[in-house]
């Protein structure tokens, strides 16, 4: 279920172009009935050639485990077993339905043999990979093409010497630990997910072994950092990042990236509010994944997520049946680290080109959040009606709040 | 620059304070997963 349920994922983010191959691997719908009478109800050669080749095989008949009423007499042979047998008590241990006691370590340990613990690790070193890996080159790449297509964002009017005050220094601040703990996030991750296959070759497997060390120590304690500043950040930019109106005219004229025209804005336009949202939206889930990854087993998340989805009925969308409600605690995590690493590689397309438009990409987008002032050419042509506002204010009219009544 | 500078001040002290503080109330990785009856040597 789990590479069911990682495909559905894919297809979501990833869209048509993988849904074809992961359909074609993942459907359960593609299990053939076997007839096995000829094996007693055990498995048949057709069901191991299936298994060898990766298609899906309905292991249902496997589940049933032993039938006291068939069971010998006690003073019988094998009577001791109770109408099971010896294979019967191992298949029960290989699909978690044997009644396990422990003295120690909760239901984690009575889980003795973790096959989803096969599919995540594939999924995560194979799909995973690829694509997490392919999407933030290709967001590279991409970028690189617009800057020599498009050039630099210029200011066009001359600039005027004069400067308003885009960011408060607290928002300054903010911004900076959210940006500074996203971006070593973002490395000790990808660290961690590709140190084995590119940094050990290269620069030993003992330097790869202390940098995954520190970047686990590193990942660990800097995520504090990023969800106090996802929250810092949240309330004090939410009700500029409501949608409204302007937003269309922006979307209208391509946000004036393509082009000369420069649509107006307020305090923030349509494309940062994108960002802004992707941020809290992202961020904020990336950040439940984290917490219930930083304490283990405590808090999962998967079950009762994968019971709302499937009342709504949003597999079935997709062509799937309903997802596994019924999880080990291993596949807790395993779905929390898998979507923890899925959310993040997308928010970390976003964040890179957001990074370019603050930085290359636009003249002036950096001073906002350097020394948060920003010439009044650059308000005017990227934010006229917040510009508008402030000269309100600063005239004390209607927008300053500060009116006082005719006497 | 100042705000950014401040920014990362702050996220190094935060990690700084989370790994103390959890440490000592006795969330790490060994003290959770792993008992006095664990043998790691």
């Amino acid at each position: 279920m789990f590479r069911h349920f990682m495909a559905l994922l894919l297809v979501t983010l990833l869209a048509a172009p993988i849904m074809a191959q992961a359909q074609e691997t993942a459907d359960p719908a593609a299990a053939v009935q076997t007839d096995r009478t000829a094996t007693g109800g055990a498995q048949t050669l057709e069901d191991i050639l299936r298994r060898q080749q990766g298609l899906s095989v309905d292991d249902s008949f496997r589940r049933q485990f032993g039938d006291p009423n068939s069971a010998a007499g006690i003073t019988e042979q094998l009577g001791t077993l109770g109408g099971a047998s010896d294979p019967d008590l191992w298949r029960a241990l290989r699909f978690n339905a044997a009644d396990i006691k422990v003295s120690a370590g909760g239901d984690v340990a009575k889980v003795l043999v973790q096959d989803g613990g096969m599919a995540w690790y594939q999924f995560r070193s194979g799909p995973l990979s690829t694509y997490g890996g392919w999407l933030l080159l290709g967001t590279i790449v991409a970028l690189a093409v617009f800057y020599l297509l498009r050039g630099r964002i210029r200011i066009d009017e001359p600039m005027t010497g004069r400067t308003v005050t885009r960011f408060q220094f607290i928002e300054r601040f903010a911004h900076w630990m959210l940006a500074g703990s996203f971006i070593l996030l973002g490395l000790t991750g990808l660290f961690v997910k590709y140190g084995r296959d590119y940094i050990a070759p290269t620069l030993g497997k003992e330097f790869n072994a202390t940098l995954l060390v520190a970047s686990k120590f590193v990942h660990n304690n800097v995520a504090w950092a990023f969800m106090l500043a996802l929250v810092m950040v949240f309330f004090m930019w939410v009700m500029h990042n409501i949608p409204n109106r302007t937003d269309i005219t922006w979307f209208a004229q391509a946000g004036g990236i393509i082009g000369k025209k420069h649509p107006p804005a307020k305090k923030f336009n349509a494309g940062q509010k994108i960002i802004f949202w992707s941020v809290i939206l992202l961020g904020g889930s990336i950040s439940v994944s984290g917490l219930s990854l930083l304490f283990p087993f405590e808090l999962p998340l998967f079950a009762k997520t994968f019971t709302i989805l499937n009342d709504i009925g949003i597999p079935g969308w997709f062509g799937y049946g309903p997802l596994p409600v019924d999880l080990t605690p291993q596949e807790e995590m395993q779905f929390t680290q898998a979507w923890h690493a899925i959310v993040s590689f997308v928010l970390m397309a976003i964040i890179i080109a957001h990074i370019y438009i603050g930085s290359i990409g636009m003249e002036g987008a950096y001073d906002a959040m350097g020394s948060g002032e920003v010439d009044e050419a650059w308000a005017h042509q990227h934010h006229s009606l917040w510009l508008d506002e402030l000269k309100e204010k600063e005239r004390g009219g209607p927008a300053s709040g500060k009116a006082t009544p005719a006497e | 620059m100042k705000a950014m500078l401040a920014g990362f001040a702050a996220m190094i002290v935060i990690g700084l304070g989370a790994w103390y503080v959890l440490g000592e109330m006795g969330f790490a990785s060994a003290e959770r997963m792993s008992g006095p009856s664990v043998r790691l040597d």
